[in-house]
């Protein structure tokens, strides 16, 4: 008789499935897991300690290395603070911008998760689909911001600047010929949101070949259908928040249910998932993905007809334009007090939360009248998720594993910070 | 309604409520946080499923280098409840011993506590009485200290490279020196008012 004993497994850090730097000790019986122990913390940079050593305005560009997928709405939450705190508004148009913005960003981040999820259980195919439709989003984030991933675009009263009038086109490289090249640039003619514009108008056909490719794949199915169930309740303790509560059947969305910005004035739907499973989870993203396409198009169609300011008319927190700077001292000081020292935030604490394409991304931000924070406290969705990984592994075969870590979409810049 | 109801929670408790930009904030005694936030969860007036967030706060330099500098206790923790089934927020804040910063785990009431509390024992070095694996999470194995509390260094006190003498990791004194580029600054009342 050969003795049979559990065994202990390492996975990463260093995995392609691991999404990252995730390393998993588990306790394996044969092929199911008994217990697991994920070891987070590889990509602790300290940036809730770095923020509180800078200038409120330093720490933008912080949020959008947190979750690097979906970076604007990271910036978002952070620049929400800071204006409560402050009692400032933005204009309305900024508004906009920033809800057309922060729903690219979400499909942004659901592409790049139906592509590296589907990459992990076998569908390999999904990955280039998905890149090609990223490619275009990227070039309005490059458009508008200059920065294809790490925007730093928002800004607490508005946005750095508004939308371009034109988009960069390609050039002749000598080889290609000519009638290629035009028909690369046929979109790019107008301004960035006929760019985006001509994006939505095909971007659905583009969710159906991703459905075509998965939904009813039998092999799709069989690898998320009943796998890493979670019941609403088990949802709530556990703070699930976002595609993963949905998933479980909970109806709330932050956008509905305590909306920001103009997302009182969107129409869209709320998709829930039934049971709860992987492949729930999989369906709201990407019902999500075709309600963000709407919400796109909603904010297009108002910012076309409503041009106008997109930055507060603050000196204290805006910087002066630039030709008034050349002859009037007053802006030259102004300048250079909000460059050398920044603005100081009266004394108070917050909590602002968005929904991020993950969850609910939360910073709760205490101030102590300084010019800079006095503690910033980030609320990553994926943190939560990953604090319920074992629970929702615990009897599954570890492929199972693959499958559960990617319907957490789980990113580590947020969860390590 | 459903908000003198909270009073009347909260009351219970010893608790302060206080109302501050439409965010709710109840202050609590450390000995009475736990039955809080009990009552809190399975009242139905409270009715807060989800701890959104749980953490922990150093107020050692808070307000340094203004005219009133901090003369509270230095730590709290700091809880974010939403109650999904009435849409609403509450942050419950309690104060803790200097010397011995303790409080009593939440975590049988609700799970998500299990890695928030010890990300605050991890970074500030607070203890939660009754978490079953009061561990490190984010910092390094074997790491020295708690990094966010507010006298530890932003650079730290060890850097590690690889020693190919050794052929291995070596932990050093720090070589870099701290530089603030932009310094902290707390302006009289008004200050920003009267120059715009």
């Amino acid at each position: 008789m050969t003795e049979i004993r559990n065994y202990t497994l390492n996975f990463g850090p260093q995995h392609p499935a691991a999404h990252g730097v995730l390393r998993v000790v588990m306790e394996m019986d044969g092929e199911v897991i008994e217990r697991l122990d994920p070891h987070i913390g590889l990509l602790h940079r300290g940036t809730e300690k770095l923020a509180e050593t800078k200038p409120f305005n330093h720490s933008i560009g912080y949020m959008d290395r947190l979750d690097y997928v979906s970076m604007m709405c990271n910036e978002h939450a952070y620049v929400l603070a800071i204006e409560k705190l402050l009692g400032v508004k933005p204009p309305v148009r900024a508004q906009y911008i920033r809800v057309l913005f922060d729903e690219v960003t979400r499909v942004l981040n659901h592409l790049m998760w139906i592509g590296a999820h589907g990459l992990d259980i076998g569908a390999m195919a999904v990955f280039l689909y998905a890149f090609r439709e990223r490619e275009d989003l990227l070039d309005c984030y490059e458009a508008a911001s200059g920065a294809r991933m790490h925007a730093t675009y928002y800004r607490p009263g508005g946005v750095y600047r508004d939308l371009p009038d034109h988009m960069p086109k390609y050039e002749s490289t000598g080889r290609k010929d000519k009638k290629k090249i035009a028909e690369r640039n046929r979109d790019r003619e107008g301004s960035m949101l006929d760019f985006l514009w001509a994006f939505t108008e095909r971007f659905p056909g583009k969710i159906d070949e991703y459905e075509t490719l998965l939904t009813d794949n039998r092999i799709w199915k069989q690898r998320t259908v009943n796998i890493g169930i979670v019941t609403p309740d088990q949802a709530m303790q556990y703070g699930f928040t976002g595609p993963m509560l949905r998933g479980s059947g909970v109806e709330w969305d932050l956008r509905k249910k305590q909306p920001y910005e103009v997302y009182d004035r969107m129409e869209f739907d709320i998709p829930v998932g039934v049971t709860g499973d992987c492949y729930d989870r999989y369906l709201v993203r990407v019902e999500e993905m075709r309600q963000s396409n709407s919400i796109i198009r909603q904010c297009i169609d108002w910012l076309r007809k409503h041009p106008g300011p997109v930055m507060l008319d603050n000196v204290k927190l805006a910087p002066p334009i630039r030709t008034d700077m050349k002859h009037d001292m007053e802006s030259m000081i102004h300048h250079f007090k909000l460059f050398t020292e920044g603005y100081h935030v009266p004394i108070g604490q917050t909590y602002q939360a968005v929904e991020a394409p993950k969850g609910e991304f939360g910073i709760y931000l205490v101030s102590d009248g300084a010019n800079k924070p006095y503690r910033v406290k980030i609320r990553a969705p994926g943190f939560a998720h990953l604090a319920a990984l074992d629970a929702m592994c615990r009897g599954h075969m570890l492929a199972d594993m693959v499958a559960i870590i990617g319907s957490q979409d789980i990113v580590f810049g947020e969860i390590d910070r | 309604m459903e908000n003198d109801q909270i009073d009347l929670i909260v009351a219970q408790y010893d608790g302060q409520m206080t109302l501050d930009g439409g965010e709710s904030t109840i202050t609590v005694k450390v000995d009475q946080v736990r039955a809080l936030l009990l009552s809190l969860r399975d009242h139905p007036a409270g009715a807060c499923e989800q701890l959104v967030d749980l953490c922990g706060m150093d107020y050692l330099d808070y307000g340094r280098e203004g005219d009133r500098p901090w003369n509270g206790p230095r730590y709290s923790v700091v809880y974010h409840l939403l109650s999904v089934s009435r849409n609403d927020r509450l942050r419950v804040i309690t104060w803790l011993d200097d010397d011995n910063p303790k409080a009593p785990s939440v975590i049988d009431i609700w799970r998500s506590a299990d890695w928030f509390e010890r990300e605050a024992f991890d970074l500030f070095g607070i203890l939660f009485d009754g978490h079953p694996d009061l561990r490190r999470i984010l910092t390094d194995y074997g790491f020295i200290g708690h990094p966010f509390r507010k006298d530890f260094p932003l650079s730290g006190h060890v850097e590690m490279r690889y020693d190919k003498e050794k052929k291995r990791v070596v932990y050093e004194p720090v070589t870099i020196k701290p530089r603030v580029t932009v310094p902290r600054v707390i302006r009289e009342e008004g200050y920003s008012d009267r120059n715009s």
